[in-house]
């Protein structure tokens, strides 16, 4: 697959034995790797184990503690990221690092050199975008750009820099599937010029389908080479894991027509809070106890704001556009809608679902000081710290949470048990209505099946569950029907024996219910 | 070259225990630099200012001393376990002087305009007046902050100035003593105006230091046991947390400054109904700022507050001991406590974060974030 460049070797890049330890934990292992020119290759692992500490290395946002990186043959020492760049290294993050009020031009300009003129810059992007197929008007606001399009800028930031080696970061964990095709061609063609990409990523189906060749990373260690194209899907999630992965089962509901709507929204409207926040737009929905309803959508299209809005963290101006179990609950508090049967899991795990410096026993308390008062609280207003000791032992004890201290802060935590936690917490109330935003973003495969199978549970004996999630995959798994937000509006729920990736993806990307055409390109 | 804090990893919790008596030592030092600068003997300048005042201990006809410490050291323990509880729920009240001053004026009111109301419920009703006046005068803020999203930083010390003055203007003009040739300053107060000592034969000593005393255990028990101080901590440390929690950071903007305010003017009524017996323009010497520095070295923690309380009270007696027998200036005890003050954060902020000297100034996309965005403005 390796084509030979005049003398220069056939590998661009070859890690060995590199190694950094935080603290206590190796977080790469003597790791070896071997990209080649032109090809694209995989680093799947699970979250944790270990990619983005490799790829900041790689990058010179990290300094190894032992090891070799040689470049083209020739050892190298990359001390910062614009010594990366200069080799020929460049880097598109997950997540991005864009001025939301300059302009996608200006935003690029800032990691050039100073001096090039801003007309220069313009130019020579709109060039390079078209060329490559991804159309970007450099004079548009970033603020006013979709989530796919602020990628692009990321993308054509560093193309600009004309490097050897281009390392994506989950780059289609923000995309529709109609987005992430049009990235796929780009890169092939990138390939076909003879660069290399490191495509880092846990989405098997992807990876299956472009990528030459795989690392496989687990708990710090490369546990496999491979090329993906040769493996099943099972086989490479096998690798990635350790062990199998159990399925998520969803036993299928009888009654559902009859069975009452326990979340029910009418008319949500909210006004932007921000100028960069988006408006909700006349949202309707019904959430029927014994059901879990999907709400898919590229991030940013005004999920958050929904979420906010159904918690009660933001108030609506009529009682009646939320009803909890019948109920109006628009001018609840979020501890009035939990005193009505209510719970709700937020997106940002530390800092809004949890205090990130607190124990973990506290945090139980953060939820459920309200609704569980009479256990938790005595006189005076006197914490009983054995209450929630125990209780929190218990949601431990039942989510399988793994920590290194008997009550450790939440910020101790890996992402995927501090939200196996979270969630815990939540279901420990048996609630009636259950909100969740993202529940496994950044979770690694086990947990997140646990997590999914326990919302189905929950959803089974009686309860009405709503699940937001920019994992298509996920609300396939889950979800008894599939709603889509886009720009604030949110579709009809889909029956999910009528949907399909293709039919949500069409809805992701705008286009009207009905539709069947592709979405315009906005350039 | 550029200089950058770092975060650490994880914090050394032996530093973090000794960082208040680190702070301390490294002030000890560069008070002894200060005093040979000075021309004075650093040893017996430090003598006189750390062991002078704290003779009493073992010397019993020197045991006054040891309630004059008591004395400097209630209001600012009073004060800063206020201060604590604002500043653990990220409300910086920096006007606790003015709160101070509004509580004196307040509970003074009583004594000065009905001076013939003297009754057993004349001093009890002077401190609740006392802690109603530097409430209300520790609601402007809040309000101003809740209201208009002021920055209470600036509201807070501002009114510090309003208070002093208007203290000022009330003692030279109508409420001024007749008969007290002409010295700024309102009649003395009645003996049921007067805040009683707490054991007269040993010293001046009076009942604030035990209001302090109570006031630290009550707000300690507040904040380490109750949902109250869950509530503050877990608003100050993520706000969006406790919105999520379903607590209100405007109510608790009130709460705080309340409270704090309250304490200061206890403190502030104690002074004027103690020691000082009528109200004048100089009832205060800056116990407001200084419990400022008690509740940092305290570390927030009102138990904390009443060891950093004492040792700030040190610095007072020492500076007037210091003053007397060494004929340094009195400005020496203000510079001590900012040492101290400048000490205790920079160790506070070397347990959290390491330095980093940069060489060459980065330049790419991670580092664009730090940037001034104006930079790219002028290309256009």
């Amino acid at each position: 697959m390796s084509e030979d460049h005049g003398s220069a070797p056939a590998d661009l890049l070859e890690v060995r034995g590199l190694t950094k330890i935080f603290g206590q934990l190796k977080a790469c292992d003597s790791i070896d790797l071997l990209i080649a020119r032109g090809e694209i290759h995989a680093l799947l692992g699970e979250n944790g184990a270990g990619k983005s500490t490799l790829v900041k290395m790689l990058f010179g946002s990290l300094e190894p503690n032992a090891g070799e990186i040689r470049w083209n043959g020739s050892p190298v020492r990359i001390t910062s990221p614009s010594a990366a760049r200069k080799l020929g290294i460049g880097m598109v993050f997950q997540h991005f690092s864009l001025f939301e009020a300059l302009t996608a031009a200006e935003n690029i300009a800032l990691s050039l050199d100073a001096g090039t003129p801003i007309a220069t810059i313009a130019a020579k992007s709109k060039a390079l975008s078209y060329s490559y197929g991804l159309p970007l008007d450099p004079y548009s606001l970033v603020g006013d750009l979709s989530v796919g399009e602020r990628q692009r800028i990321e993308i054509i930031r560093c193309l600009l820099q004309t490097p050897q080696l281009i390392i994506l970061d989950e780059p289609t964990s923000v995309l529709t599937p109609q987005e992430a095709d049009k990235l796929f061609e780009t890169l092939e063609r990138l390939r076909a010029e003879g660069k290399s990409i490191l495509y880092i990523s846990h989405r098997l189906e992807e990876v299956k389908r472009m990528c030459d060749r795989a690392t496989v990373l687990r708990h710090g260690k490369v546990v496999g080479h491979c090329d993906p194209r040769q493996e099943t899907a099972a086989s490479l999630a096998r690798m990635m894991v350790g062990n199998d992965v159990h399925a998520v089962t969803r036993p299928p509901v009888d009654g559902l027509a009859e069975a009452q709507a326990l979340l029910q929204i009418s008319n949500l409207n909210r006004k932007p809070a921000t100028p960069f926040s988006i408006p909700l737009k006349n949202i309707n929905l019904d959430v029927r106890a014994g059901e879990v309803i999907g709400i898919a959508g590229v991030a940013g299209n005004g999920q958050g704001e929904f979420f906010e809005a159904v918690s009660g963290e933001v108030l609506q101006d009529r009682a009646s556009t939320i009803r909890i179990r019948g109920k109006d609950a628009g001018r609840l508090s979020i501890s009035g809608r939990r005193l009505q049967g209510a719970a709700f899991v937020p997106e940002e795990r530390l800092g809004h679902g949890a205090a990130p410096r607190m124990k973990l026993s506290e945090n139980l308390l953060l939820s459920r000081h309200r609704t569980d008062r009479g256990a938790f609280v005595g006189g005076l207003g006197m914490i009983r710290t054995p209450a929630i000791s125990a209780a929190s032992q218990r949601i431990i004890a039942e989510m399988d949470v793994r920590k290194s201290a008997v009550d450790p802060e939440a910020a101790a935590l890996s992402g995927g048990n501090l939200q196996k936690f979270i969630i815990g917490r939540e279901l420990d109330r048996k609630p009636l209505v259950m909100v969740v935003n993202q529940p496994t973003w950044g979770v690694d495969a086990g947990a997140a099946a646990r997590i999914r199978q326990a919302l189905i549970e929950l959803s089974r004996a009686g309860s009405a569950v709503l699940v937001i999630s920019q994992d298509l995959d996920e609300l396939f798994e889950v979800s008894d029907a599939i709603a889509v937000m886009h720009n604030g509006e949110l579709s009809k729920p889909m029956p999910r024996a009528e949907a399909t990736f293709e039919k949500i993806g069409l809805l992701m990307g705008g286009a009207e219910p009905g539709h069947v055409e592709h979405p315009q390109e906005v350039a | 070259m550029r200089v950058e804090l770092v975060r650490r990893p994880q914090q050394s919790a032996l530093f973090s225990a000794l960082s208040p008596f680190i702070a301390l030592g490294l002030t000890l030092i560069a008070g002894a630099i200060m005093f040979s600068l000075l021309g004075k003997n650093p040893g017996t300048a430090l003598y006189y200012y750390f062991i002078d005042p704290l003779t009493g201990i073992w010397d019993p006809s020197n045991r006054w001393q040891l309630h004059e410490l008591a004395i400097k050291a209630a209001p600012l323990i009073l004060i800063a376990v206020g201060l604590s509880v604002c500043y653990l729920s990220n409300n910086w009240n920096i006007g606790a002087e003015g709160q101070f001053i509004a509580g004196a004026i307040a509970g003074s009111f009583i004594p000065v305009v009905f001076p013939g109301f003297q009754t057993w419920a004349t001093l009890p009703l002077m401190l609740i007046f006392g802690m109603i006046g530097g409430a209300a005068y520790a609601s402007i803020p809040a309000f101003l902050k809740v209201r208009f999203n002021t920055n209470e930083i600036l509201t807070s010390l501002m009114l510090v100035y309003v208070a002093q003055l208007f203290n000022d203007w009330l003692v030279r003009g109508i409420w001024r003593n007749p008969q007290g040739m002409s010295f700024p300053g309102t009649i003395r107060f009645n003996e049921y105006a007067i805040l009683p000592e707490i054991w007269p034969e040993a010293g001046r000593a009076h009942w604030g230091f035990v209001f302090a005393l109570v006031a630290a255990l009550a707000v300690w028990f507040m904040l380490s046991k109750t949902l109250r101080g869950f509530e503050v901590k877990v608003l100050g440390q993520s706000p969006r947390a406790g919105r999520f929690a379903g607590f209100s950071a405007k109510k608790m903007v009130f709460f705080v400054f309340l409270l704090s305010g309250a304490l200061a003017g206890l403190a502030g009524i104690s002074e004027v109904a103690g020691p000082i017996a009528h109200l004048n323009e100089k009832i205060s010497i800056g116990y407001g700022f200084t419990a400022i520095i008690v509740a940092f070295l305290g570390r927030l923690n009102p138990l904390g507050i009443v060891a950093a309380g004492l040792i700030l009270a040190l610095t007072y007696l020492g500076g007037e001991a210091a003053q007397i027998s060494l004929q340094l200036s009195d400005k020496s005890v203000r510079a001590f406590q900012g040492l101290l003050l400048f000490f205790v954060l920079a160790c506070d902020t070397l347990i959290h974060y390491r330095i980093r000297f940069v060489g060459a100034p980065a330049r790419g996309v991670p580092q664009a974030a730090a940037k001034p965005a104006g930079e790219a403005a002028s290309h256009v």
